[in-house]
């Protein structure tokens, strides 16, 4: 970047001395939190809670206006047979269906979010990628998930990265802004946690683990460090950064291990929808179909909700 | 990660190493990072789990005989033993007297010749019966041990008892293959062998003790420790189970004279302890005048090293483990930590913040992390050491501010910092949730210090350097050296102390050594 929009004194320093994880202990750590049972009213508080942090996802090339339109009902009333839900947290769409969810949405709390940035290569010049960004933001988006250039990443040119996460960040505007570090192809947890501070001192509102076209996408111990270089930052400055898992998230039990490591790793601070989302699409079902097994003592079937 | 305001790192790094050992005055470390806490963590009740309890209810008699002979023994003159938690008695057992042990010792003297020569396979078979019934009956089990000893219900049901069963499971397989741990050297039992353990992993040190006994030919006669005898008398029951030959296993519960008339017993031919450094130097001297076998694993003041290149969230995950796990009630416990001062600071930051979320309480409770002190005695040892540690001048810090349950014996965990190495919180084993924490400036300034103690158990070393591991590992004198991991036990892999932690290995090839005649 020759000529970065971003001033010097922000600019990623090559010379910070990155933070080791070492994975044996922290996947530990992270197996730790699946051993909590969380039963009872536990359960039910917590399930709500994690359905009102789902960021409703579909990232399809045969995606359909009218997929979108469906999908955006089922955030506003997850259950129709329970209005006390909570509504999700928000609707993620590729950028040409953010006006199609902006018609549905608007004035609900459900918020649109919307990949952008070349989604999910990030392999586009930067200029292509901050007009994918605006475009998107104009139609209405609220958030934006980008993703970094895992290329410049891995080849060690992580002031590029950091400059272009900047610059994303203002063109942005208003719109609060998620970076997916694609952990699946970062591989090891210190790159992570290089990435999660980065992309943190590069003006993220939110950390995000994977696009989920990659295997593996989210698990507990990658959450586990970016949840840490969250806190630790809050430390430093303050500042709450959010978090947000995404992919192979799918039942209610895993829901419940990331909220717990969420409430063990950074507190009571983070178990809100600013803080802490699910990317997932079949999470909710699975979630719905718990809380009605609470509600009426029976199991539902699969059928017995609409898709998502 | 460094703090730029503190240079001392780096000017201590060229002086002289031996000159800043152990008498190095420590710098008092009262100037925080300034600006460094702009934020708060929050670990209050928001979505506060809901009570967890396990509730499978146990059957515990109302009081035990001895188990001699095959069978259980009429209850004779009894003693309460308690849930830690509740202060409720569990059941009424039977103080062993020095008949009782008579009967024992010659009932295993009696079932020996048998049971030596008893085809290998079969021994195998035995082993791996009550590996399988542990492991059918493994709930239950914990419950028991829960129960009877204060422990959380997460650790026994986890920790305890799968390796319970991996122990009987491991040396099964050794019971036909002793030629070829020893080869060319015609390994042969030892005889009838005394066992002594201890209350902090009651069922797991009987099964260190009993299973290579058994998988080298020999019968035994365990006493198990007076607060915690309830599984062991279970796992008799399992021997009945199982058609156990009679004699080959007699467990007699009691106390600490019970324990000196076994150890003094003339017709024993071994004696295998684990308890008290104290304890264990007295039956050295009783075994020293009969010539008879020994082994002994006694107290620790175990090293945990921290250098500046660790991944410290993972480390901090280690000093927990080390000090905080089974309410420090652990040998191997790595109960004096020493942080390169460097990263003292995070490191202390990040531990109090991690000590906030353990969760102390109801043994039971699936969620509990910090269960009860095994007993009021030990309670009060722990609570004497927590003044010792006061009045001699380092500062104590206690994260949790929650109030204690109101019954049965309870210390939060905490840790000291500004402590010296001359301090006797630094010196004797405390064998509760309690943490000395100590600075170093250099790795030999590390290793000086860590070895200068009367133990040597075990020590931890937390560093991203793979040579620095080895090369402090090799000059750590202990038995036990765990690198970016600390309390991780296999019963392949032997444990044992150096020093005054004693001597002989349990767990292992080398854990069957002490059970053979060559």
């Amino acid at each position: 970047m020759e000529h970065s929009p971003v001033p010097r004194h922000l600019r990623y320093n090559d010379r910070m001395k990155s933070i080791t994880v070492d994975r044996v202990m922290a996947d530990q750590r992270a197996a730790a939190f699946t051993k909590r049972s969380i039963k009872t009213s536990a359960k039910e508080s917590g399930l709500r809670l994690a359905l009102s942090m789902v960021d409703l996802t579909t990232l399809e090339g045969k995606d359909s206006p009218e997929k979108v339109r469906s999908l955006c009902r089922k955030a506003i009333l997850p259950d129709a047979n329970d209005p006390t839900l909570p509504h999700v947290a928000a609707v993620c769409v590729y950028p040409e269906l953010v006006p199609t969810a902006f018609e549905v949405l608007e004035g609900s709390g459900v918020r649109i979010a919307s990949v952008a940035t070349g989604f999910p290569s990030g392999q586009y010049p930067l200029d292509i990628r901050l007009s994918d960004v605006r475009n998107a933001v104009e139609s209405g988006a609220d958030e934006i998930d980008m993703v970094i250039s895992r290329g410049s990443f891995l080849a060690g040119d992580r002031g590029k990265v950091f400059d272009e996460i900047a610059s994303i960040k203002d063109a942005c505007g208003e719109a609060h802004l998620k970076v997916i570090l694609e952990t699946g192809e970062l591989e090891t947890y210190d790159l992570v946690r290089e990435a999660s501070d980065l992309a943190i001192a590069a003006g993220a509102d939110f950390i995000k683990t994977s696009t989920g076209k990659i295997a593996p996408a989210a698990t507990m111990g990658v959450t586990l460090v970016m949840l840490e270089a969250v806190r630790d930052h809050f430390i430093k400055t303050g500042k709450h950064i959010g978090v947000k898992p995404a992919g192979g998230i799918k039942t209610s039990k895993q829901a419940l291990h990331y909220l717990v490591m969420v409430k063990e790793t950074v507190g009571d601070d983070w178990l809100t929808p600013d803080l802490f989302r699910f990317g997932a699409s079949s999470l909710t079902n699975d979630i719905l179909m718990q809380l009605a097994r609470r509600r009426t003592g029976r199991y539902m079937a699969g059928h017995d909700f609409s898709e998502a | 990660m460094t703090d730029p305001t503190d240079q001392s790192t780096s000017k201590s790094t060229s002086a002289d190493p031996v000159a800043n050992g152990q008498s190095t005055p420590r710098r008092p470390k009262s100037k925080g990072r300034k600006g460094s806490h702009a934020g708060e963590l929050n670990f209050g009740d928001a979505w506060d789990y809901a009570p967890a309890p396990e509730s499978v209810k146990v059957e515990i008699a109302p009081s035990y005989g001895h188990f001699i002979n095959g069978k259980f023994t009429k209850p004779g003159k009894t003693f309460a033993t308690i849930n830690p938690a509740t202060e409720e008695t569990l059941s009424m057992v039977s103080e062993g007297s020095a008949r009782d042990v008579n009967k024992a010792v010659a009932a295993a003297r009696e079932a020996l010749p048998k049971w030596a020569k008893l085809k290998p396979t079969e021994r195998a078979k035995y082993l791996f019966r009550i590996a399988r019934r542990i492991q059918e009956r493994a709930r239950e089990i914990a419950i028991l041990e829960t129960k009877d000893g204060g422990k959380p219900i997460k650790e026994s049901r986890d920790v305890d008892i799968p390796l319970v069963a991996h122990h009987f499971f491991y040396n099964a397989g050794w019971a036909d293959k002793l030629e070829y741990a020893f080869p060319n050297r015609d390994p042969r039992p030892v005889g009838v062998c005394a066992q002594i353990i201890p209350w902090n992993f009651p069922l797991l040190m009987a099964a260190w003790k009993i299973a290579p006994a058994l998988a080298c030919g020999n019968t035994v006669v365990l006493k198990p420790a007076e607060t915690t005898p309830l599984t062991a008398l279970r796992l008799a029951e399992i021997f009945e189970e199982i058609d156990l030959p009679p004699g080959v296993v007699n467990i007699v519960t009691g106390a600490g004279d019970t324990g000196k008339a076994l150890a003094e017993h003339k017709d024993i031919d071994k004696i295998a302890f684990t308890g008290s450094t104290g304890v264990g130097k007295m039956l050295a001297k009783t075994a020293s005048k009969r010539g008879i076998k020994m082994t002994l694993e006694l107290g620790g003041k175990s090293p945990n090293i921290i250098f500046e290149d660790a991944s410290i969230d993972q480390a901090v995950e280690g000093i927990i483990q080390g000090i905080y796990f089974n309410q420090g009630h652990v040998c191997c416990a790595g109960s004096r930590l020493y942080v390169q001062e460097s990263v003292v600071d995070e490191v202390i930051e990040k531990l109090t913040i991690r000590l906030k979320t353990l969760r102390l309480g109801d043994p039971m409770d699936k969620n509990t992390d910090i269960g009860a002190i095994n007993s009021k005695e030990q309670l009060k040892t722990i609570n004497q050491y927590l003044k010792i540690g006061d009045d001699e001048g380092a500062s104590r810090i206690t994260p949790s501010d929650k109030p204690l349950p109101k019954k049965g014996f309870w210390c939060n965990p905490c840790f000291f910092t500004g402590v010296q190495q001359s301090h006797t919180i630094a010196r004797e084993e405390i064998f509760g949730p309690v943490l000395a924490v100590q600075t170093f400036r250099t790795p030999d300034e590390a290793l000086t210090r860590a070895n200068n103690t009367p133990y040597g158990l075990a020590a931890g070393i937390w560093t991203d350097k793979g040579s620095k591991i080895f090369n402090t590992a090799a000059k750590l004198q202990c038995g036990i050296v765990w690198c970016n991991t600390y309390n991780k036990f296999d019963p392949a892999s032997p444990f044992g102390g150096f020093k005054e932690s004693g001597f002989g290995r349990e767990g292992g090839l080398q854990g069957l050594r002490p059970y053979v005649k060559l």
